[in-house]
């Protein structure tokens, strides 16, 4: 029988195009943990969750907040000793948890991503009140006044577009994407 | 006159047109003009290779093949439009099976692209390809003793690009110093302002935005200046969410670099999109103006 590879060999096949070193090269110095901004909020820090990666934990993985809250900055990457992308983990990881709808409907990112996608798909350009809903419906009542107030402030100064803005060639630019993922007419 | 693909990204839309308005301004003054890229689509910012890879490459390599047939190199003023396009570059010119999946769907749009082109930020035109010396030989109204915090953000810098300095850059610093004004020591210049998290996490982002102001504030800045529409609108427009979440009372201008260089440079106000803040900078430009007069 054939057996499956592990979790850690998946993510690294995943990180086949990735510049940086695979994580089993990870020395667990915390560079990545003492860089990152953001690591006061996640579950668990990049340091741990590389362990957690290299250790085959793959349901804690996946469960931990820590690769939907990197910013992508790049602090932990450019710094990292052993020279793994570390951003690029939590890209394959943000992927990974997509392609297998395995992430908490807590979070927001993953259908903000999609949202974001299928907008830029559908018109070729980006429009900040489609993605509004994906994030807003998600917010407590007073966060939801505050965001709607600065929208408004900012729609004041003419900076929130009306109208979707909408590439020429779309026809084209729908028949490329079609040579890379499937979509549908619909969409 | 140099000629350059501008890829304005579609934050400069509307959000940050003030952006677009001020380097087209700005480059004018050197000689250099920044043609928009016809029918330019979106960069992906992060969120495609959260999505799909290829994809992501894809729709970017569409920008480049675009410049390409121009026969221009390629200009974009926002950080993650810049990071994305330059490493679809590199990343296209060292991979053949990567161009030749990108050409297949490329194709369907009339385009291939070569890799026969070069990547810049905005400020890296500034920085490099016209210099501090040739800034400051066109500055007319030199800025003295205005104090801003250069914000380099992430992407500009990281990931490392080329080989250059990433830990320490001055060249944000030399630019400012340049218009006459005084680069203020600000230790968190390369600490990220949340980037999307702004939407996706946001107690994250607020609280990394009121890290950022205080540090700008206690650095002794009198306005903070960005290269990115992302780090523009977190650091000032959400800065009475902050305000309320914190219990704070920041009011810090954050202007684009090229909005301020373009004051320096004798472009009117209005041409530069100054007035569309939501924290004003204006009292900071009229005791600028009564010193002077004095």
């Amino acid at each position: 029988m054939a057996s499956k590879p592990t979790f850690s060999q998946e993510i690294s096949n995943l990180m086949y195009a990735s510049h940086g070193n695979p994580t089993k090269t990870c020395i667990q110095c915390g560079t990545c943990a003492g860089t990152c901004p953001v690591v006061e909020f996640m579950d668990e820090t990049p340091r741990r969750l590389i362990g957690m990666i290299n250790a085959n934990l793959k349901e804690q993985v996946l469960a931990a907040n820590t690769y939907w809250f990197c910013a992508s900055c790049y602090h932990c990457t450019v710094r990292c000793p052993a020279k793994i992308d570390i951003a690029d983990v939590m890209y394959t990881l943000k992927r990974y948890s997509i392609w297998n709808k395995t992430y908490s409907e807590d979070w927001v990112g993953p259908t903000f991503s999609e949202t974001f996608v299928k907008t830029i798909v559908r018109s070729g350009r980006s429009y900040e009140p489609i993605l509004a809903p994906t994030y807003m419906f998600n917010m407590g009542a007073k966060d939801f006044v505050q965001e709607a107030f600065t929208a408004t402030k900012m729609m004041l100064k003419g900076r929130i577009p009306v109208l979707p803005p909408r590439i020429k060639r779309l026809h084209n630019f729908r028949e490329m994407i079609r040579r890379i993922i499937p979509i549908g007419d619909a969409s | 006159m140099k000629k350059y693909a501008f890829f304005p990204g579609c934050s400069l839309e509307k959000m940050a047109f003030s952006y677009n308005q001020s380097s087209v301004e700005t480059t004018k003054k050197f000689d250099i003009e920044l043609q928009e890229l016809d029918d330019w689509n979106c960069c992906g910012a992060t969120t495609y290779f959260y999505v799909d890879q290829l994809l992501a490459y894809t729709l970017v390599a569409r920008n480049l093949a675009i410049a390409e047939k121009e026969g221009l190199d390629f200009v974009a003023p926002c950080s993650a439009c810049y990071k994305n396009a330059y490493f679809a570059n590199a990343y296209i010119k060292e991979d053949p099976d990567l161009k030749e999946h990108i050409n297949y769907a490329l194709e369907q749009d009339d385009l291939q692209f070569e890799g026969n082109l070069k990547v810049h930020h905005i400020i890296n035109i500034f920085a490099n390809e016209i210099g501090a010396e040739e800034i400051k030989s066109k500055v007319t109204n030199p800025l003295e003793g205005l104090r801003v915090a250069p914000y380099y953000g992430c992407q500009i810098v990281r990931p490392r690009k080329n080989g250059e300095e990433i830990e320490n850059p001055q060249f944000f610093e030399e630019i400012i110093s340049a218009m006459g004004a005084e680069p203020v020591d600000f230790a968190d210049r390369l600490r990220c302002c949340g980037g999307s998290l702004i939407m996706t996490s946001r107690p994250a982002a607020l609280d990394m935005v009121r890290i950022l102001l205080k540090n700008a504030i206690d650095s002794g800045a009198d306005m903070i200046a960005t290269a990115c529409p992302l780090c523009q609108v977190n650091l000032e427009c959400y800065q009475t969410q902050v305000n309320e979440e914190f219990g704070t009372d920041y009011s810090m201008p954050v202007l684009y670099f090229t909005q301020i260089l373009g004051l320096a440079l004798g472009i009117p106000r209005k041409r530069l999109g100054i007035g569309k803040e939501l924290v004003s900078a204006a009292p900071i430009f009229s005791q600028l103006m009564s010193k002077e007069a004095k």
